[in-house]
């Protein structure tokens, strides 16, 4: 039961995180990549990590648990962190005064360097 | 169990791969700068995964809580120092 | 959240420093606060019990906590910080919810075959009601972890400048969110 709970869990979390790298690959500007990258990815690791803990605590020992613990300090770290980091890379692209994609109804795509 | 942890890793690499085509041929630099974060943040995850494999969880968490602080840290210094260059940016679109 | 929040941690400390002086006493509420959560995070990392680990952390925790303690406390006030932090863990599981389905919209963005027809990029701004430095912190990392936003600027006067990705996240700023976060502060 426990097995079967870990095995959702992190194939899951896999599945979000290859969702983050694929929309890192498919949006079409700086800004707009940004948005799988910070929120696909911290959920990947929210599920992974969480199967992970919830499989090590299935040994019922302190040390287990102590580790599921750090396991779970990880996920609290990047869930502080992440905004931050994005936000910063985000400042640094608006500093630089690239402009952001917008769509233009006649079909044809204007990038960054528009 | 193990085999499960195993093949996790796998594919988890093969994800890390894929990202590695924004690092490498991301047509800005911060376009790189979010691979990298991305392959950062993933590789949290791999070193646990790899301490579930080698049966060692209690020493590879350690290294991972390690690991993302140091990404952390990475991607603000490298996002301070990119934004003063800014002929850097005007990199020619690739596709 | 750069250049602008430092300028307004310097103006906040040293107004309350003005005010009242006499909490910047060495040894106060501030030094044995900051010294329990260092030592809880110490027992949690090592994981050794045994008498010669744990006074290390005695002696580096109460360094740490010595030199920190006026920094991470401006004004220490016990039953106002539980009351925020009650409230704050009401608001996680809120915020939980939110982010899931932040995800299960983007997930629809990703693998949807014709994105570009789908997506309408565009920077909203709006001013907030929020006023303390905490809250405008808290709203701006939610802002970042939910629907197809990214926060882009900050001021410490509570303008927020956000990159959406649709029209559906655009619409929904600042919203139910900024309600909530206020809520958390609002004594």
């Amino acid at each position: 039961m426990l097995n079967i709970t870990v095995i959702v869990l992190l194939f899951l979390g896999l599945f979000f995180f290859f969702a983050g790298s694929v929309g890192i690959l498919r949006f079409p500007d700086f800004y707009s990549r940004l948005h799988p990258a910070g929120k696909l990815d911290s959920m990947g690791l929210l599920l992974t990590m969480s199967a992970m803990a919830l499989y090590t605590v299935g040994q019922w020992n302190l040390g287990a648990f102590l580790t599921a613990i750090k396991i779970m300090l990880i996920v609290v770290f990047i869930y502080i962190t992440s905004p931050t980091a994005t936000h910063a890379i985000v400042d640094a692209g608006v500093r630089a005064g690239l402009t952001p994609w917008i769509r233009s109804d006649k079909g044809t795509e204007h990038d960054l360097a528009a | 169990m193990d085999t499960v942890f195993l093949y996790s890793g796998i594919f988890l690499a093969l994800v890390m791969a894929l990202t590695l085509y924004r690092a490498i041929a991301g047509p800005t630099v911060l376009d790189r700068m979010i691979g990298v974060n991305a392959i950062g943040s993933k590789t949290t995850a791999m070193l646990v995964l790899i301490g579930l494999i080698y049966h060692r969880v209690d020493m590879f968490v350690d290294i991972a809580i390690a690991y993302a602080c140091l990404n952390f840290i990475a991607v603000l210094a490298s996002s301070r120092y990119f934004q003063k260059k800014k002929g850097l940016y005007d990199e020619p679109q690739r596709d | 959240m750069n250049d602008s929040s430092q300028m307004g941690t310097t103006c906040a400390s040293s107004s309350s420093s003005a005010k009242n002086p006499a909490r910047r006493r060495r040894f106060g509420l501030a030094f044995w606060l900051t010294f329990v959560i260092c030592m809880a995070t110490w027992m949690v990392l090592s994981g050794l019990f045994d008498a010669f680990h744990l006074s290390l952390g005695v002696i580096s925790c109460a360094i740490v906590a010595d030199l920190n303690a006026r920094a991470m406390w401006l004004d220490v006030n016990l039953g106002r910080t539980l009351r925020h932090w009650g409230r704050f863990a009401v608001y996680v599981p809120w915020l939980l919810i939110q982010i899931w389905r932040a995800n299960l919209h983007m997930l629809k963005l990703t693998f949807h075959p014709r994105m570009r027809q789908l997506i309408n990029p565009r920077m909203v701004s709006f001013k907030s009601r929020i006023d303390n430095r905490m809250g405008l912190f808290i709203m701006a990392n939610s802002i970042t972890l939910t629907p197809g936003t990214v926060t882009v600027f900050t001021s410490v006067m509570g303008r927020f400048t956000v990159h959406a990705i649709d029209d559906v996240s655009a619409r929904g700023l600042p919203g139910e969110m900024e309600d909530r976060v206020a809520r958390i502060f609002e004594d």
